[in-house]
């Protein structure tokens, strides 16, 4: 069987055609000085704002590899940094993501931080700050990075509980960026360029997104992300009818509760 | 239960039992013949249904079975079934006579259940249409019942028909339903009430002509905005007015209406149509629009616009001396700002604003932006003077909270159920619940600043010490797990064997790593401690140290917990008493407030442990405890919550507590509680304490075992 993936590794992950991406504010600009400054970066905003296709486009902008990490709650400093592998009967050490990072001069992406484990800081702070060290204790190695290494974070504050928090020791080594869902005219914009569909639809879909982030609170933790919009308008664009595509794009990626998708199918329908 | 009861004579005897005409002297000899002639599977329908009603009301029993030949003939069991529940909740609400009242129209019941057959319940369908508004842009609105069968609004809350069934299916009454509320949603939006209705229909010799015009030509005006909004909700609306024969003249209507179609029209233009038309159009009333009631919104409105401008000053107000306090405004400028509010398209639908003083750009937060929001639509913009900041005093915001009535205050009067949670109560003998049959309070524990907590923590302290090592260990822990898969690092005597296998030339195995698991307790428990009467003294001592040394032991363990007492007396007072709700702090409050715990008044069981779970359900744990330290049996004042009764609320309460993810269990020092406790809790989930004094040692130690 013929594989149809492409295979690469981590650090040739170069971005060769343009990602699109709107600007909110001045979000560039401010990246390439931190970037220039060699000042870390913590992107902070709700899910589905564009933080992920945001740093695409600036790897794509800066020609640098790419290396994203999506953490969770069993990820270790060994995940990050790497560790020791048996293999053939030898002992090898396998870099991590973040050790490639380093090693390659790419753009290191940790998103959603605050779901790793706390022995992660230990890798972090010194990346952070502007010793720009990598500690690898376990090979007795220290890895400075070079100018072009970038290490970016997310993180997500509306889902703050207390035992994961972004620490003051942690945050006040980073510049932060905010994004937050786009204003109606952009979002519109947004979702044309994306995928194609006429103004009027792409307005609607706008209109509903507000929808429902005025339920925010009420019934859904939280309304319609951009990308949502887009998944949905992607789906229309191939021929699916608007209601059915807003409720299976959005509807049901917002919500579970029998009562609330009813209401949500409501106000599709009334719009559509 | 009753089969087998075929013959006049064992018929009569349970007629005579059940309707107890020892005392009432009731005839049961035609009752008996008339039941004899029923097929067997009614007979025994009617036989389980008497014996139930029975123990509710003899007199309602009585009636039932008289009437059951009729009834059966007519409807459906179910019907039946739904008619007799209904009349014992009129009993249940409004006694007697309104019973026998739904008794007795029983035909007037099965009309309205046909209705509620095909129609849309309101009660039913709330949490779907609330979300529908509240997805709809402007102010927030409530949904609540009309009392009649029109809609209408007050501007603040929209009061909708309780059943809807003007149309054969229950699809298309749920649309009427959501039309409904659309349509009342687009007065507060589009600005029906931001002109002077009362002033204008003064004008006219016949006002209520005059309205039901104004209300008809309105309608055309905010049929056009929701078309232009909502164009799926318009079609639907338009579907509706052809299935009920309104769509010919609202045609027409529209064609001679054209400037009321226009975007920018606006009350003002649907007045002005009123008194060209007034002579020549007769008013329709469209089957979605309700009625208006310009009285209660201006009264409404009044209070709320008094009670907005009022906070958008005094929010100023504070911005302004925050702002003079770092320095961005000069200390003597006036306190003026500008307010624009983004225009546009979309803007329409979200309210944006962008307030701004001496050209100084602020962030407006949300509850605020809200408040705008609905200044904007009582007036059309925020007027001038609202945005000069209020001068210090000029407010009294108390004035709008609305009164929070404190519990013991409700006591010292005539009581009233404001303020308190009601509950179901399962009765046995009915085999249903009563609904809204307690009416419950969370009440403060008195604090006793007293040294309680400190002797407690000397007389027992040889016991704490061994407390605090066990509990200790069993703490969330890391654990390392060897002979991983995978993992951090290298697991040295896994990887010898493994190379020993490889040498002599077996497979080498891939478990070589070790890695650090974390384990996590997620425990949250509720303790629910019996305050009756009957634990003063002796028992009251040691429930309090248990208490003590539990919270002492908890702490250390880290698992959430809380702590509620119970009591009451009688339905209508049951009282839970807060000494540690799962956020507050162990500090010096909560200790006092245990050593505060005194022996109040009854046991009744079953509401208290509706309403705990209630609380536990909110917590976000894998793991949901309830814990009963008690005395005895459930028991109540009010003569029939004990024996079984009481027991089988308890019970009942319990399993659907079970059914909620709460893991009950009981302790107690009752020592008949093995007759009625397995009943209860099951086999294993309860332990009996022989001697009182035992009882802070016991605790602690049942705690361990149940949660490891």
């Amino acid at each position: 069987m013929n594989d149809t993936a492409n295979v690469l590794r981590p650090e040739e992950y170069f971005i060769e055609d343009e990602p699109y991406y709107e600007p909110l504010g001045d979000e560039i600009a401010v990246f390439e000085a931190a970037y220039r400054n060699r000042l870390p970066v913590l992107l902070k905003g709700p899910t589905g704002c564009g933080k992920t296709r945001f740093m695409e486009h600036m790897a794509w902008r800066l020609k640098r590899p790419l290396i994203t990490v999506s953490c969770h709650d069993d990820l270790t400093a060994s995940d990050l940094v790497g560790r020791f592998l048996v293999k053939g009967g030898e002992t090898r050490w396998v870099d991590g993501p973040l050790a490639r990072a380093v090693r390659a001069g790419g753009v290191c992406y940790l998103d959603e931080i605050v779901e790793a484990r706390k022995d992660t800081t230990v890798v972090i702070h010194p990346l952070a700050d502007d010793r720009r060290v990598l500690p690898m204790e376990k090979v007795g190695e220290l890895l400075e990075a070079g100018p072009e290494f970038c290490l970016a974070i997310s993180y997500n504050p509306g889902y703050q509980s207390v035992l994961k928090d972004l620490k003051q020791s942690t945050r006040q080594r980073f510049v932060a960026l905010e994004f937050d869902y786009p204003d109606a005219e952009l979002e519109q914009r947004i979702i044309e360029n994306e995928t194609g569909i006429d103004g009027e639809l792409a307005r609607k879909l706008v209109q509903f997104a507000r929808m429902t982030r005025n339920l925010k609170g009420s019934g859904l933790d939280e309304g319609a992300s951009t990308r949502l919009l887009v998944h949905a308008a992607k789906l229309i664009a191939d021929g699916i009818e608007p209601v059915t595509a807003s409720h299976v794009a959005i509807a049901q990626a917002l919500s579970d509760d029998a009562d609330m998708l009813a209401a949500v199918d409501e106000l599709s329908s009334s719009l559509f | 239960m009753v089969g087998g009861a075929d013959d006049f004579a064992s018929i009569q005897a349970l007629l005579d039992d059940w309707l107890e005409t020892e005392f009432t002297f009731r005839d049961t000899d035609r009752l008996t013949r008339q039941l004899l002639a029923q097929s067997p599977r009614d007979r025994q329908f009617v036989l389980n249904w008497t014996q139930r009603v029975a123990s509710t009301n003899i007199a309602l029993a009585h009636r039932f079975a008289e009437l059951s030949d009729q009834t059966l003939a007519s409807m459906d069991r179910e019907v039946v079934e739904a008619w007799i529940q209904h009349a014992m909740d009129q009993y249940d609400r409004s006694g007697l006579a309104a019973a026998m009242k739904v008794v007795d129209e029983v035909d007037d019941f099965a009309r309205q259940r046909f209705e509620r057959a095909s129609g849309s319940i309101l009660e039913e369908q709330i949490p779907v249409l609330a979300g529908f508004l509240r997805g709809l842009s402007g102010r927030e609105l409530c949904l609540a019942e009309a009392d009649g069968a029109r809609a209408w609004t007050d501007s603040e809350t929209l009061y909708l028909p309780g059943v809807v069934a003007r149309l054969a299916e229950r699809k298309d009454n749920f649309v009427l339903h959501k039309a409904m509320v659309a349509h009342l949603w687009a007065q507060t939006r589009f600005g029906t009430f931001q002109a002077d209705l009362e002033a204008e229909l003064a004008r006219y010799a016949d006002r209520e002509h005059a309205l039901r015009l104004f209300h008809l030509l309105e309608t055309l005006r905010l049929d056009a905005r929701i078309e232009r909004e909502l164009p799926g909700l318009a079609r639907e609306m338009g579907r509706l007015r052809a299935l009920l024969g309104e769509e010919a003249r609202y045609a027409s209507l529209r064609a001679h209406g054209e400037r009321l179609l226009d975007p920018r029209a606006r009350v003002e233009d649907t007045l002005h149509a009123l008194r060209d038309a007034f002579e020549r159009i007769e008013p329709l009333s469209l089957c979605y629009q309700g009625h208006l009631d310009p009285q209660a919104v201006s009264e409404c409105m009044a209070r709320r616009v008094e009670r907005e401008k009022a906070i958008l000053r005094v929010e100023l107000a504070e911005l302004a001396d925050e702002l003079k306090e770092s320095g961005r405004l000069a200390p003597d400028a006036p306190a003026e700002f500008d307010l624009k509010q983004k225009e546009g398209d979309a803007a329409e639908q979200g309210f944006e604003f962008e307030l701004s003083i001496d050209e100084e750009a602020l962030s407006v937060p949300e509850f605020l932006r809200k408040v705008m929001t609905s200044i904007v639509l009582d007036f059309g913009e925020i007027p001038e003077e609202y945005l000069t900041a209020a001068g210090p005093g000029e407010y009294d915001l108390s004035r709008f909270d609305e009164e929070a009535l404190d519990p013991d205050e409700v006591w010292s009067g005539a009581y009233h159920e404001e303020g308190a949670f009601l509950y179901p109560e399962w009765d046995f003998a009915r085999q249903c619940h009563r609904k809204n049959w307690c009416v419950l309070r969370e009440l403060a524990v008195e604090p006793r600043h007293d040294d309680f907590h400190v002797n407690t923590l000397r007389k027992h302290a040889r016991l704490i010490k061994s407390l605090h090592r066990t509990f200790e260990a069993l703490r969330g822990e890391d654990r390392l797990l060897k002979k991983q898969p995978h993992g951090d690092d290298i697991d040295i005597d896994a990887l010898v064997e493994a190379w020993a296998d490889l040498r002599s030339g077996h497979e080498m195995s891939e478990r070589l790593f070790a890695s650090l698991r974390k384990e996590e307790r997620n425990i949250a428990v509720m303790f629910m401690v019996d305050m009756s009467g009957s634990t003063r003294g002796w028992i009251n001592d040691a429930e309090r140290e248990s208490l003590i040394l539990l919270a002492e032991s908890l702490e250390i363990l880290g698992d959430r917990y809380a702590i509620y007492g119970f009591s009451g007396t009688t339905r209508k007072r049951c009282e839970l008493y807060r000494v540690k709700a799962f956020d507050d702090p162990y500090d010096d409050e909560v200790k006092a407030r245990i050593s505060g715990i005194e022996a109040q008044d009854y046991t009744r069981m079953g509401v208290a442990i509706r309403h705990l779970s209630g609380l536990l359900k909110q917590v976000d744990a894998r793991i949901k405890l309830l814990v009963t330290l008690s005395d005895g049996k459930p028991e109540d004042y009010d003569g029939y919550y004990r024996g079984e009764y009481g027991i089988e609320d308890t019970r009942q309460a319990l399993f659907e507590a079970r059914r909620d993810g709460v893991h009950p269990f009981c302790i107690t020092i009752d020592e008949q509680a093995q007759e009625y406790l397995p009943h209860l809790y099951g086999a294993a989930n309860y332990v009996v304490i022989k001697e009182v004094e035992k009882l802070p040692l016991k605790v602690s130690d049942i705690y361990r075992k149940l949660t490891s």
